[in-house]
């Protein structure tokens, strides 16, 4: 295992299908079992990856087909996560980030996708330009502290 | 009165005195709240509904689309002076549940059973009836 973790990266593409949004969670599940997670740890990943797959499912790409990214890495104790879209971007990053805002109240969307993404992980990044699409930056240290 | 019926992908919906009882039996993510949406509406539309009951025996994931499909449940049958409650909650959705604050608003039973009866014990006199939307449509306790 290097320690760079060079070797232990990761990425696949999919489809901007909802099928797809268990199948994330499912493949981030597998890739962490290394780390030895807590059942709560797996819980938490699995949940912040879910929001930020079906934010770009219905605001990325507002229900047509597009590309979404699942890059991973993973550093001693610590998982990266970027999950990256090509689509509408966001206009406000800070508003967008408020617990309870949302753009879609038509489709009960509850506002809470990136608190979720914020209380399950350990570091939370978003980079987002109109037009360009969105990236999504995770980060949990999982298991015992790293030497 | 008992009304059953099977949806795709293990989702059960089952009527029971006045409650529609959703059994989720699944994840409940965006892609199955898109399906779950439309049909437990047309059955409140349709049956003598005042209360909605979400079981998770079977469902060991939740995210925020599960959040927002009960609160919209909850908003449609609020109107009637209904309930939602939510049923055999495990530890992985219930750190949902108390994360969102959704307990503030709905309630958490046991089993399905207990909570018919319990959402039909407590009035506290919350009572919405001037609200009635359709049409004045009535809907008393069987």
């Amino acid at each position: 295992m290097g320690c760079r973790g060079m070797e232990e990266s990761m990425k696949i593409i999919f489809d901007s299908n909802s099928e797809n949004e268990a199948f994330a969670r499912t493949v981030i599940a597998a890739y962490i079992t290394r780390l030895d997670p807590t059942l709560e740890e797996l819980a938490d990943v699995k949940t912040a990856v879910s929001e930020a797959v079906t934010n770009c499912i219905i605001h990325g790409y507002s229900g047509t087909e597009g590309d979404i990214e699942m890059q991973c890495d993973i550093q001693d104790h610590d998982v990266w996560i970027e999950i990256v879209d090509h689509g509408v971007g966001i206009p406000d990053i800070a508003k967008a980030m408020e617990p309870l805002y949302t753009t879609k109240p038509e489709w009960e969307r509850s506002g809470m996708g990136f608190a979720f993404m914020e209380a399950f992980m350990d570091e939370l990044e978003v980079f987002s330009e109109p037009g360009k699409g969105t990236r999504v930056k995770l980060k949990k240290h999982i298991g015992k502290k790293a030497a | 009165m008992k009304y059953q019926e099977r949806e795709q992908e293990g989702i059960h919906y089952e009527i029971q005195r006045n409650c529609l009882i959703i059994y989720v039996n699944q994840d409940l993510d965006h892609h199955a709240v898109t399906y779950l949406r439309e049909r437990s509406d047309r059955l409140i539309e349709a049956g003598n509904i005042r209360h909605v009951i979400f079981d998770f025996r079977d469902a060991d994931f939740m995210d925020s689309s599960g959040i927002g499909l009960i609160m919209g449940r909850y908003k449609k049958v609020m109107f009637r002076g209904g309930k939602a409650a939510v049923t055999n909650v495990r530890e992985g959705v219930n750190r949902i549940f108390q994360m969102s604050g959704l307990y503030q608003i709905i309630e958490k039973y046991p089993t399905p059973a207990e909570a018919v009866f319990g959402v039909n014990q407590k009035r506290e006199g919350q009572t919405v009836h001037g609200l009635s939307r359709n049409g004045g449509k009535h809907e008393d306790h069987i």
